[in-house]
């Protein structure tokens, strides 16, 4: 009976979409506030059933109701209770019905925070998100239903996947959907103001908070999802360019730009076209993400569905998502005006170039995803495209991205003297440079000019950022810092440490793989590894063979390490658990591999240095996000300009 | 004029650049069968199939492996130094990359079969339905 609640709140959820949806957009363009004042009902009346049905989900889950087809699948008695609330999102039918919570939610967000907005303009972008949020649930409804029922229920649950038994992915899916999801919201914030006829200075900065937040999650998601796959999938790498993560990268890199495009839409009026087109884009390819990893098309750990009907519907959403408002803006683009020019040096000349910059490496991503996918469904042959394209197509517009991130920071709108950037980044220049070609000399003994040239442009992008909280905080000179000044700083900070942390793990790892016996040792990047031999361990849902490594440096006792071969009981699968001791300035990684016969076992180890400043620098990157959106300016001036625009449109509040 | 030209004129050096390099790294895939009537390439490639029963053999004290993957037409013996993947087993789907060495040994670079145990990579999967045609086993 409850499941079939769950199912009946759906449907009622899908009504209040529909109801969201029609309403507030024909009141908006008749003029009729009746209608108009639907919107905020509707959107609270949804998250409530959609609410009801997730909870309903997870309550199946947490019973072990077994009769639920996806339960079945997805779980299993003996899973430890926190992975049976994960296990909800552990598949694709519920990961849909994830996906429409979490549109639910921004959705409620948005109705609360968009009351000093402009009747007109809010009940358009509330009707956009309605018509989101109808194709998601019909999607769900007519192909992936999470509630469907087994007339003979199995005594016991299939399990959930032992790769996805890990607290990263507690926090790694709900992280990336908000992120992803979240790009619904400046989507509809560009369609709403196509809608209205009005793009002007106040729509970018409405629109700029919930962009900033939207991005923080999915830096966050990706992030974590990086660290996941780190020590979850065994082999110490960080970033594969699987199709799945560049799904969620590709709407990162279109959200980036579309962050730094609004900044200059709000400041200076300009860029509107550009910006509309970013906000479309940005969540075009979150869908195209959903597309791929949802349809089957791909295959990963990330594919749970293999049915092309669903990927079909995804495919006809993704186009009417995107057509739609490319349509739209082709009736508009020509009603769009700039307010003001600029000149070669100015903080607009470098955010059109990290603009382009970021577009271009969002596009050679793409290439590289779809052409295979394209060339299997032309039935041209199966190709692969090797990770070393990937990164030269990467670092070859983001080096140069980071480099003018520097001037970019310190230059002013409109117009900057050469002579005055000059004198002010002389010395975050010169530490960079004598910095960054010394300290991977001086720490390994050896540097190749290419990472001579990233360990200086990280250096300089880090100095950079720190050079006016340094003079405020330490000289007391020039004015105080806002808070979205101080967040900017911080994550361009961050996005130095990033850069160091990815050019020493790339240029300094060291890997090897050994055949070891109990008692043997063998050496790795300075450190003296010794196997002590191999034990067996029992879990309620694994047995494992583990293995324990000292490891040590110049003869003493660093840290002791237990690396696991697990073999799930249900599915009977083989996972490794890599043993890794941290330090912010290296890992020392241990995966016990393969058992080769006569007590020897195949061991990987690997040193790698400054990996934990992948992580550290988006993370960074996030909280200056968190910094930026909580300015007082997003609070006090929203409020005061919602009132300048009833009355003068497009007024100046700068 | 003249700087429009530029930019145009960079923008094509660059994307003719990055096709190039595409090309270069770009890996096809071949089923043992094509392998075994050379249709397959000097240069890297991919080769999918069933790792044989009983096939797997290791060289004492070192990390090389055999085994033979096959398609149930034809069989082509390969070796791999390294680690094998958690999901390597003897009866499932394997996909390969490398190069064939001389005597039509296929020498990998990189084991990936990275999925669950019941699943079959898609390309091992339509190699194996095409020879199922032909072969009565």
């Amino acid at each position: 009976m409850i499941p079939e609640i769950g199912q009946f709140a759906l449907i009622l959820a899908l009504c209040l979409a529909l109801v969201q949806t029609a309403l507030p957009l024909a009141g908006a363009a008749a003029g009729r506030a009746e209608w108009m004042a639907l919107a905020r009902p509707a959107a609270a009346g949804q998250f409530v059933f959609v609410a009801l049905a997730f909870g309903i989900l997870e309550y199946a889950f947490l019973n072990d109701d077994f009769s639920v087809l996806f339960v079945a699948q997805h779980s299993n008695s003996a899973l430890p209770v926190f992975y049976k609330f994960t296990a909800a999102w552990g598949g694709h039918e519920g990961s849909m019905l994830f996906w429409i919570t979490v549109l639910a939610i921004w959705t409620l967000a948005v109705a609360a925070g968009s009351r000093s907005q402009p009747d007109e303009f809010s009940s358009r972008v509330l009707g956009v998100l309605g018509i989101v949020s109808s194709g998601i649930i019909a999607f769900a409804l007519f192909t992936s239903n999470p509630f469907i029922r087994l007339a003979s229920p199995p005594a016991d649950g299939n399990d959930l996947n032992p790769l996805l038994q890990d607290p990263g992915m507690i926090i790694h899916p709900p992280m990336l959907y908000v992120g992803y999801v979240g790009m619904a919201v400046p989507f509809a914030f560009a369609v709403a103001a196509l809608l209205t006829g009005r793009l002007d200075k106040n729509w970018a900065k409405w629109t700029r908070p919930w962009t900033v937040a939207a991005w923080l999650f999915l830096t966050c998601g990706i992030t974590l999802g990086s660290w996941w796959s780190y020590y979850e999938l065994g082999w110490g790498g960080w970033w594969f360019w699987d199709p799945v993560e560049n799904s969620s990268f590709m709407p990162w890199l279109v959200a980036t730009a579309l962050l730094h495009s609004l900044a200059v839409t709000e400041r200076r009026g300009i860029f509107k076209n550009w910006t509309v087109l970013l906000a479309i884009a940005a969540f075009s390819l979150s869908l195209l993400g959903t597309f791929l990893t949802r349809s089957g098309v791909l295959v990963s750990v990330h594919a749970f569905a293999a049915d092309p009907t669903r990927g079909l519907f995804i495919l006809g959403l993704l186009g009417a998502f995107s057509g739609g408002p490319l349509l739209l803006y082709a009736f508009r683009a020509s009603s769009l005006e700039a307010e003001g020019g600029f000149k070669l040096v100015s903080r607009e000349a470098f955010l059109l170039a990290n603009n382009i910059l970021l577009v271009i490496a969002a596009g050679a991503v793409l290439f590289g995803t779809l052409y295979p996918l394209v060339i299997d469904a032309l039935k041209l042959g199966k190709i692969s495209v090797g990770t070393p394209w990937f990164d030269a197509m990467f670092l070859v517009p983001t080096l140069p991205l980071a480099a003018l991130l520097g001037v970019g920071m310190h230059s002013i709108w409109k117009t900057t003297s050469g002579a005055t950037l000059v004198q002010r980044l002389i010395w975050p220049a010169g530490i960079a440079v004598a910095f960054g070609v010394t300290l991977p000399l001086l720490a390994y003994g050896k540097v190749s000019p290419l990472t001579a040239i990233a360990t200086v442009i990280a250096l300089w992008v880090c100095a950079a950022a720190l050079l006016d909280p340094i003079r405020w905080w330490v000289l007391r000179r020039g004015a105080p810092l806002t808070r979205a000044q101080l967040g900017m700083c911080l994550a361009h900070f961050g996005v130095g440490v990033f850069v160091l942390g990815a050019t020493f793990v790339s240029a300094y790892n060291v890997e090897t793989a050994v055949a070891a016996r109990a008692g043997d040792r063998f050496q790795v990047g300075g450190y003296e590894i010794v196997f002590r031999g191999v034990k067996h361990v029992e879990s309620a849902n694994f047995t494992a063979e583990e293995g324990e490594f000292e490891v040590l440096k110049d003869g003493h006792l660093v840290t002791t390490l237990s690396s696991q071969q697990r073999v799930y009981r249900v599915q009977r699968t083989e996972t490794t658990e890599a043993a890794i001791d941290s330090r912010l300035g290296r890992d020392v990684f241990i995966a016990l591999s393969k058992p080769l016969g006569n007590d020897v076992w195949s061991v990987r180890a690997q040193v790698k240095p400054l990996i934990r400043f992948l992580w550290l620098g988006p993370l960074l990157m996030a909280l200056g996000g968190l910094l930026a959106v909580s300015d007082r300016r997003y609070r006090t001036v929203a409020r005061e300009s919602a009132a300048a625009s009833r009355t003068v449109p497009a007024a100046g509040t700068t | 004029m003249l700087l429009i030209g530029l930019v145009l004129a960079g923008v094509v050096v660059a994307v003719t650049f990055a096709l190039r390099a595409f090309r270069e790294n770009l890996t096809y895939f071949f089923s043992p069968t094509e392998v075994a009537t050379g249709e397959a390439p000097k240069r890297t490639f991919r080769l999918g199939g069933l790792v044989l029963e009983n096939s797997l053999t290791r060289e004492a004290g070192s990390l090389t492996v055999r085994f033979v993957v096959s398609d149930f037409a034809h069989s082509i013996p390969v070796q791999y130094t390294g680690v094998l993947p958690d999901l390597f087993k003897e009866g499932k789907g394997v996909v390969v990359r490398g190069r064939l060495g001389a005597g039509g040994e296929f020498v990998a670079e990189e084991v990936i079969a990275k999925h669950d145990e019941n699943y079959t990579p898609p390309e091992v999967a339509d190699a194996l339905a095409k020879t199922r045609g032909t072969v009565t086993r």
